[in-house]
């Protein structure tokens, strides 16, 4: 199904990355599209913006796409890949600042009743402090 | 004429951050995650790699250029924050600026862009310590006037981040425990302040 808005998870670390969206599809299942990356260029700890852009482009449909990130570079370096994708999918592209593992499986969850991208982040966003 | 100033930034401002990238991994493990220094040495190395291609392109092309092979290449936060400090500065100018008004000019395109990107301001810890004083001290300065006043303002900015309390990014985490530590992204912003001053002495000497 494409319209259903779609989860990108990015960690500094892969694992953390890869186990995050295992979650998510293990608890939400295989309507929500959900993509993940981790790792700087190199393959060590940190992120790489031109993996991150990849990652949204590889699960983008018309409702959007919701990231959920870990720490400082990761927020940074999604913001600065979302910059680069085309204008019109820019708008349609948000971070939600929530826990990222927590914050993935509500947004998937919300995002699976065909929810539209601000109410996927505004559910996500209710787990944060 | 501008092509030799591109290949010289580039080796001096690359060998200077490989110098030092112990340094600034050290600085950073204090109050961050500990990657600065191998961060910045990764994306200042994939620039010296192009250094041929930049060196054919226009002055504000390079830099443009350059900054994006910091945001492709980093893998940290540093990245996108020197990225588009080099990429306000690229399309603010075409040819190398020729006096310190324009330098200025150039630089406070950048400064502005490291504001929007990382949320900050200077006061918070961070890079902008050191660019915004640097900024202030070659507005209305030129030649030689200009570099004395840029050095000592790079350096008492980043000295001035040791009693600063982290609000931005990773060392905000330690609140109060940040205090007493030098920022790192003050410390490699005084780095390549330096370095650019050295190139720009040595070809006004000329």
């Amino acid at each position: 199904m494409t319209d259903c808005v779609a989860i990108v998870i990015v960690s500094h670390s892969p694992e953390v990355a890869r186990g995050a969206a295992a979650m998510v599809r293990e608890m939400v299942g295989d309507e929500v599209r959900v993509a993940h990356c981790g790792g700087n260029p190199d393959g060590g700890l940190g992120t790489d913006v031109a993996a991150i852009k990849g990652a949204i482009e590889s699960v983008y449909g018309s409702k959007g796409v919701a990231l959920l990130v870990d720490l400082g570079g990761a927020e940074t370096n999604s913001e600065m890949a979302i910059e680069l994708l085309d204008d019109d999918r820019q708008a349609n592209v948000v971070i939600c600042n929530a826990p990222i593992v927590e914050g993935a499986v509500m947004a998937a969850t919300e995002a699976a009743g065909g929810s539209p991208l601000a109410a996927v982040q505004a559910t996500a966003e209710e787990l944060s402090p | 004429m501008s092509a030799e100033l591109i290949r010289t930034l580039i080796e001096r401002s690359s060998a200077v951050i490989r110098d030092h990238s112990e340094e600034l991994t050290v600085l950073d493990q204090a109050i961050g995650d500990g990657d600065h220094g191998l961060n910045m040495k990764r994306g200042f190395d994939a620039i010296a790699e192009t250094s041929d291609a930049l060196a054919g392109l226009p002055f504000g092309q390079a830099l443009q250029k350059a900054g994006m092979t910091l945001v492709m290449k980093v893998g940290g936060a540093s990245g996108p924050l020197y990225g588009s400090l080099l990429m306000a500065m690229g399309k603010a100018v075409e040819d190398c600026p020729a006096s310190g008004a324009q330098v200025a000019a150039m630089l406070n395109e950048g400064v502005e862009a490291v504001k929007k990107r990382g949320k900050s301001t200077a006061g918070e810890k961070t890079m902008l310590d050191v660019l915004v004083p640097v900024l202030a001290a070659i507005d209305g300065a030129d030649g030689a006037a200009a570099i004395e006043q840029a050095r000592a303002a790079a350096a008492t900015g980043l000295a001035s981040t040791k009693d600063m309390l982290a609000t931005k990014g990773r060392a905000s985490f330690l609140g109060e425990r940040s205090v007493g530590h030098l920022d790192p992204g003050a410390r490699s912003s005084a780095l390549l302040v330096e370095t650019v001053c050295d190139v720009i002495e040595a070809r006004l000497a000329k």
